[in-house]
């Protein structure tokens, strides 16, 4: 289990930034594809800053003025959250993909092209569900469109579509594993206070579908992904699959 | 190093320090993230006194310790914008920076401190013993002090280590004398069990 080479014996080290600064950044960019990885870097980062509470000590009573005058004229950054460089870089060939996608998708008469690779499921999908892949692509088609892409903890990955102009969002989610019977995927805002509003569900079947989420897009700051009882609850009741940052 | 008697520090008061998640706190770094300067205001008088002791542990010395706190705290308003809510405390945002910060600052002054390392090693156990022995810490140095007692001593020694001297983890194999991947897998496994004695309620 203690193998050299396996990737996730690092988190520690990294928690506690001791990796030597070549070794962090090739950490980091394994984090950036191991959603597991990230909840745990997590956890143990909330424990990690409990080693700070071991000590307080007052800083000069002058060092908050200095401070709060410092920042008068430091000017703020603003970024998509938690977006790297790099990562920013795939979510952009990732627009560009899917864009050329549901163009292609548009092309051929909508739905046909989302079916084309899941030919075997085509049947089962609902009339519902091919007017959902209709107002994606509809909502793509926005001129301040983004698209944000995530891999789900369980497998599969989970893309957000979003204008922020028309308030509305939309959820497609590829290679979702199968859930039990008594299961629902739950899609769920994330308000800029931190909490959960309940954005609809979707088939514990799994495999590809889309979804435009229900409800306002508004101020939230991301959409979550979890694993719900059939019949989706008020808040969530696991831990997220995922969640997809969706830009300012 | 004193206790931090500042009046103010309010998102402090709670007995348990980096796992709660304070929501004012967090309401004040969300508008911090909008150039709210008075939340902002907030925001330092809450956790500079944390900033300031974590600094100095790490730097030992006083007038860098607040160098770094200046550091920090501008650096908490410039990207407030990326403290995300649902990855974690407003608390353990700072703090993750601030330990970062201070680490990076000993990196760049202690090169070629590797012969420094077996005594690193003798001080932080007196020192660890020392202040586990005080009598009057607050509450949430209490729940620390034992969770990190509660650990062998195989694993205390590389958390405290890295998080306190700033170690690299070739550093502390070193001092050590255990193998590099014996050390990250010990680290890893001393803050899984830090966090659940932690979040047992303590």
């Amino acid at each position: 289990m203690n193998r050299a080479d396996d990737p996730h014996l690092d988190v520690g080290a990294y928690v506690l930034h001791a990796l030597p600064a070549g070794e962090e950044a090739a950490f980091e960019n394994h984090l950036a594809s191991c959603p597991p990885c990230r909840l745990e870097a997590e956890r143990l980062s909330r424990a990690a800053a409990w080693l700070a509470a071991a000590e307080t000590s007052a800083p000069s009573a002058d060092l908050r003025r200095r401070v709060l005058d410092q920042i008068a004229t430091v000017r703020q950054v603003r970024s998509v959250a938690f977006a790297s460089r790099r990562r920013r870089r795939r979510q952009r060939s990732v627009k560009l993909a899917l864009a050329a996608s549901l163009t292609a998708a548009v092309a051929l008469g909508g739905v046909a092209w989302w079916q084309h690779s899941e030919a075997d499921t085509a049947r089962e999908q609902t009339a519902e569900a091919r007017a959902g892949y209709r107002e994606v692509a509809d909502l793509l088609a926005a001129p301040d469109a983004t698209i944000s892409t995530e891999e789900l903890a369980r497998g599969g990955t989970g893309s957000v579509v979003a204008s922020r102009a028309r308030g509305r969002a939309a959820f497609i989610g590829a290679g979702l594993p199968p859930l039990g019977d008594d299961r629902a995927y739950e899609l769920w805002y994330v308000e800029p206070s931190g909490q959960y509003r309940p954005a609809g569900l979707l088939s514990a079947a799994g495999g590809r579908q889309a979804h435009i989420l229900d409800g306002r897009l508004d101020g939230a700051t991301a959409v979550c992904v979890t694993a719900e009882p059939s019949g989706g609850s008020r808040r969530p009741t696991t831990d997220p699959l995922g969640i997809i940052d969706v830009p300012a | 190093m004193d206790r931090g008697t500042g009046a103010q520090r309010e998102g402090d008061t709670q007995g348990r320090g980096g796992t709660t998640d304070d929501p004012r706190l967090n309401q004040l770094l969300i508008r911090t993230a909008d150039g709210d300067e008075q939340a902002f205001a907030g925001v330092y008088d809450a956790l500079a006194d944390t900033v300031m002791g974590l600094a100095s542990r790490v730097v030992q010395d006083k007038a860098q310790a607040e160098e770094v706190t200046q550091d920090v705290m501008v650096e908490v308003w410039r990207t407030a914008d990326r403290f995300h809510p649902m990855r974690g405390a407003a608390r353990s945002w700072v703090l993750t920076l601030a330990h970062r910060r201070a680490v990076d600052r000993v990196r760049s002054v202690a090169a070629g401190r590797a012969r420094e390392l077996r005594a690193a090693v003798r001080e932080q156990e007196r020192s660890f013993d020392t202040v586990a022995e005080e009598v009057e810490v607050r509450e949430e140095q209490r729940v620390v002090f034992r969770c990190l007692a509660g650990l062998s001593h195989e694993l205390r020694l590389p958390l405290v280590l890295a998080y306190y001297e700033g170690l690299t983890y070739a550093e502390v194999a070193e001092a050590l004398s255990t193998p590099a991947g014996t050390i990250k897998s010990r680290m890893r496994q001393g803050l899984q069990r830090l966090h659940d004695c932690l979040e047992a309620g303590s």
